[in-house]
Parts: structure tokens; sequence; C-alpha cells
């Protein structure tokens, strides 16, 4: 396993902040001939980065936790090991599989500009790309695939679900897709609505994005046949099987040549106010179903996985301390991963903070040393060849602060 | 404007789409029908077989009782002999075969009010307060409990003042549960000090869950002014706030299933929240801090956005806006002074067709218009999974959101198409939608459809292409 020193990785930010030429020479040297697939799986109601991503190195950490502490890789309720500071959630197997054969990186000690604790407004700011809530109505990615080079495809992006969300809506052509168990329509049918609609322009471009999504599917995002519509999450029980779903519809789209080359979707049920448990409980049961999801969106995906990154984000972390109980409230920092075959992976990248009461943001969350954007932009620039200029202008605007990361997939 | 356009205005965006004949009734003013519709008290939902809140909570905490019991026994089973344990098995399954009727029937009573109603607004109302102050049913109990949480807390309130729905929403078992505030203790209370003599126990505190949601989703709104330090603060004066129960521990004692002010949990101490000192009177204190909320300029101002977005347009006029402010702070937060403000306001009837339905709406109105029958009790599941808005399943505090771009995604519309299809199917040469399509629309209805469903090729598809037109999409 490649195994990183803690300086190393301490010093990874500043690295990056000044770039290496190198690697972004390599990035437009490599543009024409790669094929690459991006996968966004957005986190909402605010992941426990620091019960995802265990710093059971830090001293204060386990006072912070008390029983819902993880312990160091190989002890009871021990973490999964990444190198010896940070250790992996046990119920992330799969992720741990990745980071050994560096196909995984995590980010700690992350955060998006946003610094209140409104689910609401956090979720708009991840998903916009500015600095506030509701400052654009766009997304980032939306806009970013606009910038990107993406010949011959009629949709650049799919959201799997009913709706777009807001990181994807935008000028660029993208559809959204979910399963349905309906008979298919006749053609006639479809024929006169086509004109109905010739006069309302969202309908009219609603309706030839999913026809055209459909199309894709009936190629082979299908292939997990006897899909059923998106399911429930019945009772809060873990949605393992509407995630599994979820994921063959995701490979199937982007298996295809002319296919969307990205691909979104979301999970929820990361808010855990009570009762969050630790090696095991609540939130190991959401990031188990997580860790499948992606094992079964590799084995999906098959050679394009090669090709692939994925990147799970969350509006903000948790606090530094338990709750009264048992949970942990709105925080600041957290956690991030990239994940697949195109990943330059097996690393940790943080500046850490610390947990200590001086250290802690307003005195009770992980402080954010890394800016959630610094990843998007070195992802964007290096993996989907996004110019650095429209990345500065149009994709997240005012973000000069935030220097793109360099080396993130692999060259 | 022409007047016909007031009464498909009223019927299908205040209402919740004509029924056939509505229309006509509506006659020339829309503004007056709708007025006329805030005289009397809400009609209660008169279902013989839906049952209190308390009846149910207090049932569903006994089945969690012996679901916890037999986990005991099992585990002394086993230990004696391995491969006994299905005692808990099956009362595991007990507590869902409890909840899951109740929300059929609850969902089910529900939408035959909304489909059968001559008061639509009132419905509609309701449908809005249920979605400001939402619980979802993504947390188990919630399922038994949104039904009778809407009937009990918001229906009967939404004619009220603000300051009393507000009071009755917060103090419902179904809200203290939904964000966990019934397990938030005062570090300094009763139960915390006892606690923390014994040794090895854990520490008890505060969850600041339902505090935060009410400042940012209820009352003030996130840009209204409080910061983390009045979050902590309004989270310990509500400590105590919680519901009675036949469990064991902390949890015995109080009526099971009814709202329990439990002193013991309660943060000792005088407190000031938003620069208001509140002097320790138990549970008055919360209630003090609710009135103030409920009365502060920024909550007339966030009541009036949410309302001017869900009846005028997605990002509402200013003017409108700060009109329904001033009559929310003027009256003191009496709610149909607001709603009566907001139909007396031109904008709401400047622009037809001016919101994209919901899934709900879409569906609710497809039933209306074509008297689609409500007896079966499952006639509501299937549509509302299908379009993606299942009943009281918003999944956050935040509640389902209220702008087109959150509904109107591509795959959204084909399962609109689908559903619109499968309903043509179903009725055929039972429905004449040509005839129809005026009683519906109204004035809204375009030379387009008309020619569209007037020219398909069976009254079936005529029922399909009247349901998927862009007019019947919006309201």
């Amino acid at each position: 396993m490649a195994r990183m020193q803690r300086r190393e990785f301490l010093n990874l930010s500043a690295l990056a902040a000044g770039g290496t030429l190198l690697a972004s020479r390599l990035a437009f040297g490599r543009s024409d001939t790669r094929k690459p697939r991006f996968v966004l799986i957005i986190m909402r109601g605010a992941l426990d980065g620091l019960a995802t991503v265990a710093p059971y190195g830090d001293r204060d950490y386990a006072a912070l936790r008390g029983d819902l502490a993880l312990r160091a890789p190989g002890e009871r309720n021990g973490a999964l090991p990444l190198e010896g500071f940070f250790g992996l959630h046990p119920a992330l197997a799969f992720l741990q599989q990745c980071y050994a054969a560096r196909e995984l990186t995590v980010f700690h000690a992350l955060a998006s500009p946003y610094r209140e604790r409104s689910h609401f407004d956090g979720q708009d700011v991840l998903e916009n790309g500015s600095a506030r809530a509701h400052a654009l109505t766009t997304g980032w990615l939306n806009r970013a695939l606009e910038r990107a080079p993406a010949p011959g495809q009629r949709e650049a992006g799919v959201a799997l679900g009913q709706n777009m969300p807001l990181v994807m809506r935008g000028p660029a052509a993208v559809t959204s897709w979910s399963a349905s168990k309906l008979t298919a329509l006749d053609e006639d049918t479809l024929g006169r609505l086509t004109d109905l609609y010739a006069n309302d322009a969202l309908l009219a471009t609603r309706l030839a994005d999913a026809l055209a999504a459909d199309a894709i599917a009936g190629d082979g995002a299908g292939s997990g046949a006897g899909m059923m519509p998106d399911a429930p999450d019945k009772n809060g029980q873990a949605p393992r099987a509407r995630y599994a779903q979820v994921v063959r519809a995701a490979a199937g789209f982007l298996r295809q040549e002319s296919g969307p080359k990205v691909a979104v979707f979301d999970t929820t049920g990361w808010d855990t106010h009570a009762n969050e448990g630790g090696a095991q409980g609540q939130l190991a049961a959401r990031l188990a179903s997580l860790d499948a999801a992606l094992a079964t969106l590799k084995q999906e995906l098959g050679a394009t996985w090669g090709d692939t990154a994925v990147l799970m984000v969350t509006e903000f972390g948790r606090t530094a301390a338990i709750n009264g109980t048992r949970g942990t409230d709105h925080g600041t920092a957290t956690a991030a991963f990239l994940v697949g075959g195109a990943v330059a992976g097996g690393r940790v990248i943080a500046d850490w903070p610390g947990l200590s009461a001086r250290a802690l943001y307003e005195g009770r969350d992980l402080a954010p040393t890394l800016d959630l954007r610094s990843v998007l932009k070195g992802l964007l620039h290096e993996h989907l060849s996004v110019p650095s200029r429209e990345l500065e202008r149009t994709v997240f605007p005012d973000s000069a602060a935030a220097q793109p990361l360099r080396g993130l997939v692999r060259t | 404007m022409r007047e016909s356009f007031t009464s498909a205005i009223a019927a299908n965006r205040f209402g919740l789409g004509a029924r056939p004949g509505e229309l006509a009734g509506i006659a020339d003013d829309g503004r007056d029908w709708l007025r006329a519709q805030l005289r009397a008290a809400p009609p209660p939902i008169a279902d013989p077989q839906l049952r209190p809140s308390q009846e149910i909570l207090a049932q569903a905490l006994e089945l969690r009782q012996e679901l916890r019991a037999s986990r005991k026994a099992d585990g002394a089973a086993s230990a004696a002999q391995p491969g006994a344990e299905d005692g808990a098995a099956s009362a595991l399954q007990k507590l869902p075969q409890f909840l899951r009727p109740i929300y059929v029937s609850e969902v089910s009573a529900r939408f035959r009010a909304a489909v059968t109603t001559d008061r639509p607004l009132i419905e509609r109302l309701t449908q809005f307060w249920t979605n400001h102050f939402a619980v979802s049913v993504d947390k188990q109990l919630l399922a038994g409990l949104a039904g009778s949480f809407e009937r009990e807390a918001i229906r009967p309130q939404v004619l009220g003042t603000f300051s009393e729905l507000l009071l009755s929403v917060e103090t419902h078992p179904a809200m203290l549960l939904y964000l966990d505030n019934h397990l938030s203790v005062g570090p300094h209370s009763e139960l915390a000090l006892r606690r923390g003599r014994r040794a090895q126990a854990r520490a008890l505190g505060i969850n600041e869950n339902l505090a935060r949601e009410i400042l940012e989703l209820h009352t003030l709104g996130v840009g209204g002014g409080y910061s983390q330090g009045d979050v902590t603060t309004f989270a310990e004066v509500i400590t105590g706030w919680s519901i009675g129960g036949a469990e064991g521990g902390r949890f015995a004692g109080g009526e099971p299933g009814k709202f329990l002010f439990r002193a013991g949990q309660h943060e000792p101490g005088a407190k000031r929240v938003l620069g208001t000192r509140y002097p320790d009177r138990g549970y008055e204190q919360g209630v003090a801090v609710l009135r103030d909320l409920a009365a502060h300029p920024a909550t007339a101002h966030f009541i009036a956005v949410k309302l001017a977005r869900h009846f005028i347009a997605d990002d509402p006029p200013p003017a409108a806006v700060a009109r329904l402010a001033q009559a929310f702070t003027v009256s003191g937060g009496d709610l149909p002074t607001v709603y009566r403000a907001l139909i007396d306001s031109r904008e709401a009837w400047a622009q037809p067709l001016a919101k994209y339905k919901t899934p709900s709406d879409y569906i609710v109105s497809g039933f209306r218009g074509l008297s689609l029958p409500v007896d079966a009790q499952h006639a509501p599941l299937a549509p509302y999974e299908l379009l993606g808005q299942r009943t009281w399943a918003p999944g956050s505090p935040a509640g389902w959101p209220d702008r087109g771009a959150d509904w109107d995604g591509a795959s959204a519309l084909m399962k609109r198409i689908e559903w619109a299809d499968a309903v043509g199917q179903r009725l055929g040469n039972r429905c004449d939608a040509v005839q129809l399509a005026p009683q519906l629309l109204g004035a809204n209805l375009s030379a387009a459809t008309a020619g569209a469903v007037a020219h398909a090729a069976s009254p079936a598809q005529a029922v399909t292409l009247l349901l998927a037109a862009p007019e019947f999409m919006r309201r």
C-alpha cells in the first residue's frame, strides 16, 4: 500500500498552490486521446467527516467523540488504514481497497466558502459555485460543461433522478433520467406532444432531452434489466437497493461512446443529529450502502472505470464533539472523496488544523483549511479539460484565492 | 385583464384545479369566490377511521417497548440455546405493520378532501403550511404521525393567527420527535446533574436541531439576523419540551403520546435570545420566545416571501411581498388578513400560468378535472410515487421546494406524460376531453391545445393530450 508521510501530505496544498508546470502541461497534452468520465455524488444533509475519516492520531479526537470514536486500525472498533493518522470508517471496505490500489484520494478539513450552518443555503453554495447562497441560479458543473470540449454529444450530462439538481442547471444541454415501470408511450402521441409543445420553449426542450436520454438508455443504460422506479427509502433504512439501481443506470449512460460523460446523483440521510452510531449504527449503515454502490459502479463500468473520477461532496461538516443525544449538530469543515481508475490516489490531502479547543472553528467545528473549489478547479481542468480562464471567470467567479490543486488525476 | 382570466386563475392557482362546472360557478369575480372561502372555520377531515396522534403514538411507543423487551429476552434465550432468537424478529415487524395502514388511510383521506372540496383554497393553505412546517415520514414514527399532525396542529389553525399556528406546531409530538427535541437535555438540568453523579454514565446535553429549524425555517428565515449563540440558547430554552411515554427510563411519566413539559430536563436560568432576556418560567419561557419570534419583522417578511412565491411567482415582485409583510405586521399575524392582501394583490392576477405545478398539484388537478374515483384507499399512492412526491416525505425539514426549476426536469415531464397516458387508456371513450377542456382551463385554454384535443386519434389520446398540455402543467 502506498503510504505517504504526514509531512508530505501536509505540504501538498502548499505545493498545489504553486502548481506544477509538469502536471498542467501533461493535462493539456492528453486531452485529445482520453475519454474522461465524471460522476458527482452529492451527500445531502452534512456528512460527519470526523466519523467517516477518523483522525485517530489526533490527541483530542477520542475525548471529543467518546465511545463513538473509531480506534486505530486493528483495534476493536478500529478504522480501516489510510496512513498513520487518519483511518476510514470500517463500513467503507471497498473505498479502502481503492485507496490501497491508489484509486482513492481523501480530502479533509475541507469546506466550501459557506460559513453558516443552514443545510439549504450550504447546498446552494455547494452547487452554484459562487461564494454566496442564491448568488447564481445555474450550477458550476453545467457552466463547466458548457466550456469543456465535447464534440458529437446531444447531452453533455445526465442527472439520475426526475429533476435537475442546481449544480447541473444552466445553458449546457443536460438531461435527467429515471427508470419507469409504465408501458412505453406510442410514437403518435409523442409526435403530437412535440407539436403541442412547439411554442413552449421549456417543455419543448425538456421533452427533447427526455427522448434523447431514453434513446441512450434503450441502448444500454437499462442493462440493469428489471429496474424499478425510484423506490422510497422505507422507514429510514439504508437505501442499498436504490443506490445500486442508480449507479447501474449511471454506468449504462457513461459506458456509451456518444453518451453523456458526466453523471450526477444525490444521496441523503447524512443529517445525524441523534444516535449517529460509531463503528456500527445509523451512519455506518448509510456508508455501507454508499460503499456497496461504488463497488457496483466500478463493476458496471468495466473498462470505463479507468477513465472515471467520482467525487463525493457534502455541504458542510458537523460539530467536533458529540451532542447531548449521541449525534452531532451542524458544523463547518468535513471530508470529501475522489475515487476512480482515473484518480491519482492513495493519498490523504489535508492541512490538518487539529482538534484542540483553540483550533476549533468558533470553538465547536473542525476548522477549514482547504477550499472545496481548489479541488473542483483542479479536477475540472485536468480531467475534463475545462480551460483555467473559464474556471476563474464563469465557473467559479471570485475564487482566485482558491488555487487549483494539481495532479489529482493520473497522467 | 379579462374577467374570465380571474376565474381560471382563482380555480387553478389559488384552488387545486377546476372541477367540471366550477369555473361557471365562480362567475365573474374569482376574488369574491376566494374571499368567501375564508369566512367559515376550516372543514375538518371527517373520517371515522382516523385516530388522534396521541393514541397512535402511545401504541407505537408500546410496540417499541415490546421490541426492546423481546430483544433482551432473545439475548438471554440465545445464550441458553443458540438459534432461539425469533421473538425480536416478529416484534420488529409489528411497528411497520402498525404504522403503514395509518399512513395509507391518512394519505387517502387528505387526497379525497383535496379532490372533492368546494373550498379548495383552504386545502391549498393547509398543504402550504404543512410544507412550511415540514415533517418527513423517512423517520419511522412519523409515518404514523404526519397525517394526524396536519389534522391536529395545522388544519384547525390555518385561519387563525401565525402565533397560534406556530405554538400548536412546535408543541405537537410529531414535530418534537421529528427534530429530536424530546431527547434534548439541559446540561445543568436536574436530570443531567443526577446522571453526572453516577460514575461512567454518559453525559446528557442539548440537541439544537429543533431550535435551529424554528429560527431558520419556521420563523425568521435564514437571513433573519440570528447567530449560532441564539440557536444554542434557544435550544436550552426549549429543553424539556417532550412527550409522555410508557417507556422505561427517562421517558416514563406523563400521558403516553401527549406533549409533556419535563421540568427535570429543562436547563434552568434566565436566557437571552436575539437580545431579549427571558426569565426562567419553565415551559412558559419557550412560549414567550415563540411569541416574540412570531411577531418579529423578519418573520413577517419570510412568510410574505413564501406565500407570494407560492401564489404569485417563483421570484415574487418585491412590492407584493412588502404589502403582505405589512398586512402580517399590522394585523398581528392574522392569517386571513394576509390571505386577503394576497387576493387583493394585482400581481397575483397579472400573469396567468406563472407557476409550474408540483407533482401533487398536477395529480390533484387531474383527479378533479376528470372526476377520477378516489374511493380506493390506494388511489393516490401510485401516482405520487411515480411522479416523485410521496405525501409527507419531503426528506428534509425545509419541505418540498416551491420553484419551477425544482420540478420541471426532463424525466419528471416524461413521468407526467406517462401518467397522463395511463389515465387516458383507463378512461378511454368514457371521457369527452373536447368538451372538458374549456371547463377546466377556461381562458387559459390555447388554440393549439383545443385543436390538438379536438383532432386526437382517439378519446383516450384526447385525455392524454389535455392532461399533458402546457397550460395543464402550470397554474
